[in-house]
């Protein structure tokens, strides 16, 4: 049993925080009210000093470590990095994952219901930023009986948000380690983006984002962006050991149907996203995605905008991520170095791509867990 | 602590910014902090040691110096530092120019090719010196800038170096007193605190 292992956080259960204060977005709109879903691993300490908060990437949510239930056949998208003896040491550390703002897995969202009309928000949920994700996280930091982070870590995405807590509450976390992430996306990263978002959009069951309310969910826009996005998690070199040019039947068949082994993956990747996930959450995670960039809102650069944080930082790439190349952590140990700041860097030699990231790597789990385990709590 | 880094540590100031070129494990730079509350980073490329860093709790930047060391700004350290990496680099004289270039002062070690066992060896043996401080087969090392105290002092001449101190050790890291009549001859490892002019 899997959830019995000594290393695994074993059967959790999501909690619900609702936070009655309204949220300011970056986008001008203000949420009155939020459900956050969130899950917590380990026992916070007595003077509330050991607590980690894990950011979610694009297609996260609050369930990184264990399992909801016996017999279930996969954990939590973390459960690598999260647990006894794990570099996220369960033993040591109390750890909290919230699904963001915007998800689709319980925190307030698309597919939650609009208070002001009473039907379910669709396209008319307000677009958020990393910074708002935040903020929201700071508030349930707050409910939480927490006045600072030990750590603040993510990967991704979720890379990003620990940038930005270090940059907006510079004396909340102690350290900030940002895992295969970068300081903004590329043109080509926002290109890949606005493809699944066309992918989505252009979908015929899509109705403007109010597809809930018609009754239809644009399955096919939706599980186009997902293939997408997933060839570009992957290494060239991690598909071609994966799958090659192996057939998916007996031999070639001159048809439209899965020839390859790699096409029946990605359709199979695609539907089971499809089941799980909810198209305007993928829409606002992109422009999330696309929306970071902390330099811009400085004169100066990223250098200028690291100059009032506190943290100290690990940094993180992977060799074959070549959506989130290690180039880019690089400018964000460039900009912490010529800041001033703490810093370590580490480029982990791997074939898996930006996938990387969440895979049990030698390398990786001990600089991460030998890191993690001087942070004083 | 290696005999050799710790007349290193000697030289350096308390309270200094430090960049330690090909760090290893870290073990330097710790003393460094611990002792001289020192601050600063190390470079390294090897994984191992830069796990060893990292348990160490010494910063640490995967990067290959080779690549040049544009990242950091001009005299933004007091000392930079390479211990027994020298004769590794692919660009000796560019390294050394971008060392003085983002530090104050240099710190180098490393073998001396001039030393008497190695001369010797080459001379009767007729074959590449192989020594306690030069290890490796001549196929296999990592060497590939091999000098002589008299080659490194032409080149410090060469490139406008100013050598502000100089000790001469044996492979026990230790300063013997022919070592400074014959230091070419008799010196295994040799360390510098250099400036540019």
């Amino acid at each position: 049993m899997p959830h019995t292992s000594a290393h695994s956080v074993g059967l959790v259960k999501p909690q619900v925080f609702h936070c009655a204060e309204p949220l300011a977005l970056s986008c001008g709109k203000t949420l009155d009210q939020y459900t956050l879903m969130f899950e917590s691993y380990g026992e916070l300490n007595a003077d509330a000093s050991n607590a980690i908060l894990i950011c979610h990437a694009l297609s996260g949510n609050h369930h990184a470590a264990g399992y909801h239930r016996e017999g279930e056949k996969y954990p939590g998208w973390w459960d690598n990095a999260i647990g006894p003896g794990k570099p996220i040491d369960t033993d040591k550390f109390f750890v909290i994952c919230c699904n963001n703002i915007g998800g689709c897995n319980g925190s307030t969202g698309p597919v939650s219901t609009n208070p002001d009309t009473g039907n379910v928000y669709g396209a008319d949920f307000p677009l958020v930023t990393v910074r708002d994700w935040v903020n929201s996280q700071r508030q349930l930091m707050h409910h939480l009986g927490i006045q600072a982070w030990a750590a603040v870590t993510g990967g991704s995405l979720g890379g990003m948000q620990a940038l930005q807590w270090s940059i907006d509450y510079p004396d909340e976390l102690q350290h900030c380690i940002c895992i295969a992430s970068a300081p903004n996306l590329t043109a080509q990263n926002i290109a890949f983006n606005e493809v699944a978002r066309q992918a989505i959009t252009s979908d015929p069951d899509f109705c403007g984002g109010h597809y809930l309310l018609e009754g239809k969910r644009p399955a096919s826009g939706l599980r186009l962006a997902r293939m997408l996005g997933h060839i570009t998690y992957l290494s060239d070199d991690a598909m071609g050991e994966k799958f090659g040019r192996k057939l998916q039947r007996d031999k070639i068949h001159y048809d439209y149907g899965s020839e390859f082994q790699v096409e029946s993956y990605l359709r199979y990747q695609g539907d089971k996203f499809v089941d799980a996930f909810d198209a305007n959450t993928y829409l606002l995670m992109t422009k999330a995605l696309d929306y970071f960039d902390p330099a811009s809102e400085c004169d100066g650069g990223l250098s200028k905008a690291l100059q009032a944080t506190k943290a100290k930082y690990l940094v993180m790439s992977f060799t074959t991520d070549w959506r989130f190349q290690p180039n880019r952590s690089e400018e964000i140990v460039s900009a912490l170095l010529d800041a001033d700041k703490d810093v370590s860097y580490v480029e982990v030699e791997s074939k898996s791509g930006h996938d990387a990231f969440l895979l049990d790597i030698p390398h990786y789990m001990d600089v991460f867990k030998a890191y993690l385990q001087r942070v004083e709590v | 602590m290696r005999n050799d880094l710790q007349i290193i540590a000697d030289w350096i100031q308390q309270g200094s910014k430090v960049l330690d070129l090909g760090c290893g494990d870290g073990t330097l730079l710790e003393y460094l902090k611990r002792e001289k509350s020192v601050s600063g980073y190390g470079i390294e490329i090897a994984p191992e040691a830069i796990l060893g860093c990292t348990q160490r709790g010494v910063n640490v930047i995967k990067k290959d110096i080779d690549q040049g060391m544009s990242d950091f700004r001009e005299q933004s350290f007091d000392y930079v530092v390479m211990s027994q990496s020298l004769q590794t680099m692919r660009n000796t004289d560019r390294a050394l120019l971008d060392m003085l270039r983002i530090g104050k002062e240099g710190i180098i070690s490393f073998p001396n090719m001039g030393y008497i066992r190695g001369r010797l060896q080459f001379a009767l043996k007729g074959h590449m010196p192989v020594t306690k401080s030069l290890t490796h087969t001549w196929y296999e090392t990592p060497n590939i800038h091999l000098c002589t105290i008299k080659d490194f002092e032409n080149l410090c001449k060469e490139l406008g170096i100013e050598i502000l101190e100089r000790i001469v050790v044996d492979s026990e890291h230790e300063s013997r007193l022919g070592m400074k009549w014959f230091p070419n001859l008799l010196g295994k490892v040799a360390l510098y605190r250099v400036r540019k002019l």
